[in-house]
């Protein structure tokens, strides 16, 4: 077995407890690859998975709780790693290069975290969607691929009508923008919707206000990385 | 065949000719390929093929099972490289593009060397095997010392090729070797298109008759070259990633020479020279003359102990004072990047490795005497020049400095004319085999040049 990061070899430690079920385990990250994968622990804003000395509400999570239009469209966000240098790496490499087997380095944070904050919930997934070109020209869209990792029903309910990349913009023209998205199909019950980053939040409170006019009764968000 | 300027195809043929591009890297639209495609001037070849014994990569050669992945495609799954995904992604449904149509002529450049220097009679000798090698088309082994000054023994065999028309490379594992040749190859040949390939270069897609390039670019050409030289044989990453060798195979024409330029060839080369499978030329003497300097080998056994205190042992630290109060400039040569880092903190000096950001500013800022010391990892063991410093290596006993990296480490030295003595000293804690082997082979040299001197001397 190679680590999917780093390409070393990673031998596994066989021990009586585990000899017999070595072969069901599949080992994708090697040790040192895995201590410097930056998993959100400890104090944060409960509404947006932001670090935080105290476990208040943000700056911005208050503005977004008094905004006129997305007052309560978004219940919460949850956030499985946060924005380190090395997070950037992976995410060039998946993301823009299009290794797309590296999902699969969060595989076992994602499931864990989806573990502890949804786990009785029993949502239905709705991953944001890329453009038409975006998504031809990458292969795949990237929120699909973290949704598949959780073993629940997925609903493309939405799709996206404008092609601007969200990374080019600043954070004033990414909170004024429109819309980007349109309802496909009508919703019901929970829904958790998937993205990969929650910089600003703008995108996924867009994506809440439509699927809460769309019939959702409770809108989260699962986002790998909160940056 | 000759295609005049104002005709689309020679547009066509200036960008695709010899290459394999994948889709998004040919500049044209999708109709204008569509219609090269049916007239059979642009061909499809697979990403990845499926064999018999796996998969194989058909851009860079890979055929280990780990290094290819699964992506979901309509239904199905493709299979594409890993290895070589920072060049873009090929796979299985995603092809390589390869130009079938006519071919733009080389032009035929008369007296393109501006160069006004003059050789030694060992470089003379080697120029001279280089210029018929090129001429023949057969492969050469370059063995010269570090500072024998193998740049300029290229010029005449290069001249001769641009006067033939032909398409020459020359490849180098490190992309500090090609930002420090191609503004010396621009001044010599001023009349030659050159380019300079490496990772974020802005010359990439263009078309010259003289290509300086990392050997990783190398990946998207095929059948490109009429003389392919190869600096540095013996550099990290090459000897080790069988992929660049591929590559490297691949952009040369199947008649082309092919030439080897290396100070400390690895243990295959040198058996290939010694068994006469490829003609080797050998370069023993500096191009000034003087012998190479040898190492003192000198113990710091508390080494690890002081630098556990954050300090440097007592003899390093007089021999950093000896060096400042004579105003030597010198440089300081340390196996990891956070020993680096560390003594950099104790002795105020510069240091700089390969993920530092600011690495090309810093070596820049050293090479124009803004600075008088500089720590560095083996990033700059090999392909860079300093006039006159003294070099010295701290723990040498660390795998990092390998045989073929002290000799390269001690080359740095004395390599000005005016100033050949330079001081190389080794701190080590115990000799090691390979330190050993470096010192001997250095002298090894250096017998084999004052031998050769009183032989050649002779020759009128």
């Amino acid at each position: 077995m190679h680590c999917l990061w780093c390409h070393n070899e990673i031998i596994p430690e066989i021990t009586w407890r585990n000899f017999l079920n070595i072969f069901g385990e599949n080992i994708v990250i090697c040790d040192s690859c895995k201590q410097k994968l930056t998993c959100i622990v400890g104090p944060a804003c409960p509404r947006c998975s932001r670090s935080s000395k105290n476990e208040l509400l943000c700056g911005d999570c208050k503005q977004w709780s008094t905004h006129p239009t997305f007052a309560g469209v978004l219940s919460k966000n949850v956030s499985v790693f946060s924005y380190s240098p090395f997070m950037k790496e992976i995410m060039n490499k998946w993301k823009y290069r299009g290794d797309y087997v590296l999902v699969n380095l969060f595989k076992a944070g994602v499931q864990k975290r989806f573990k502890e904050d949804f786990g009785k919930l029993n949502p239905t997934l709705v991953p944001i969607p890329l453009s038409a070109t975006r998504q031809q020209e990458r292969g795949f869209n990237q929120a699909e691929a973290i949704a598949q990792l959780l073993d629940l029903p997925i609903d493309d309910a939405l799709t996206r009508v404008t092609n601007e990349k969200q990374a080019k913009k600043s954070r004033q023209q990414r909170l004024q923008s429109n819309n980007p998205f349109q309802l496909k199909n009508e919703v019901q019950g929970p829904i958790l919707v998937i993205d990969d980053l929650y910089t600003t939040g703008a995108t996924l409170h867009w994506a809440a206000y439509l699927l809460k006019r769309g019939g959702a009764t409770t809108i989260d968000s699962f986002t790998l990385i909160r940056s | 065949m000759n295609i005049p300027q104002n005709n689309p195809l020679h547009q066509y043929a200036f960008s695709c000719q010899s290459k394999l591009l994948l889709k998004q890297e040919i500049p044209f639209s999708e109709d204008e390929i569509q219609d090269l495609m049916k007239r059979n001037y642009l061909n499809e070849l697979p990403g990845v093929e499926e064999t018999l014994t796996g998969y194989l990569c058909n851009r860079c050669g890979n055929r280990k099972s780990h290094l290819f992945g699964r992506i979901p495609r309509e239904r199905k799954q493709a299979v594409y490289c890993r290895k070589c995904i920072e060049m873009g992604r090929v796979s299985t449904f995603e092809p390589l593009y390869k130009w079938r149509g006519p071919r733009l002529e080389t032009p035929f450049v008369v007296d393109p060397c501006k160069w006004q220097g003059k050789l030694t009679p060992f470089q003379q000798r080697a120029a001279d095997q280089i210029n018929s090698a090129m001429a023949c088309r057969a492969p050469l082994l370059v063995w010269a010392v570090c500072g024998a000054g193998k740049t300029e023994m290229l010029f005449k065999g290069l001249t001769a090729a641009f006067e033939r028309g032909d398409r020459v490379c020359i490849a180098s594992p490190r992309a500090d070797v090609v930002r420090e040749l191609a503004p010396r190859f621009k001044q010599v040949f001023p009349e030659v298109s050159i380019s300079a390939l490496y990772g974020g270069s802005e010359d990439k897609g263009k078309e010259s008759q003289f290509t300086i390039s990392t050997t990783h670019q190398l990946l998207r050409y095929e059948q490109a070259f009429d003389v392919m030289i190869i600096d540095e044989v013996d550099a990290f990453p090459y000897y080790t990633d069988r992929s660049l060798s591929f590559a490297a195979n691949r952009a040369r024409k199947t008649t082309s020479s092919l030439i080897y330029l290396t100070a400390t060839p690895r243990k295959w080369l040198i058996w290939r020279a010694k068994l006469n499978l490829i003609p080797t030329v050998f370069v023993p003497a500096r191009y000034h003359g003087h012998p190479l300097p040898v190492p003192q080998f000198v113990s710091s056994y508390r080494l690890k102990k002081s630098l556990a205190k954050n300090q440097l042992p007592q003899i390093i630290i007089s021999w950093i004072d000896e060096k400042v109060t004579q105003n030597r400039r010198f440089l300081l040569f340390v196996p990891s990047i956070e020993m680096g880092r560390k003594i950099a903190n104790l002795t105020n000096i510069e240091c700089v490795d390969a993920s530092d950001e600011d690495r090309v500013e810093k070596v820049e800022k050293y090479r124009n005497n803004k600075m008088n010391a500089l720590i560095t990892t083996t990033i700059l063991e090999r392909g860079v020049t300093f006039p006159s410093i003294d070099v010295a290596v701290i723990d040498v006993g660390h795998q990092v400095f390998d045989e073929a990296a002290l000799v390269q480490i001690a080359g740095r030295a004395g390599r000005n004319a005016a100033d050949p003595y330079g001081d190389v000293v080794f701190f080590h804690q115990g000799k090691t085999e390979q330190m050993i082997r470096a010192r001997r082979s250095i002298e090894m040299m250096n017998s084999l040049a004052r031998r050769d001197q009183d032989a050649l001397s002779l020759v009128p």
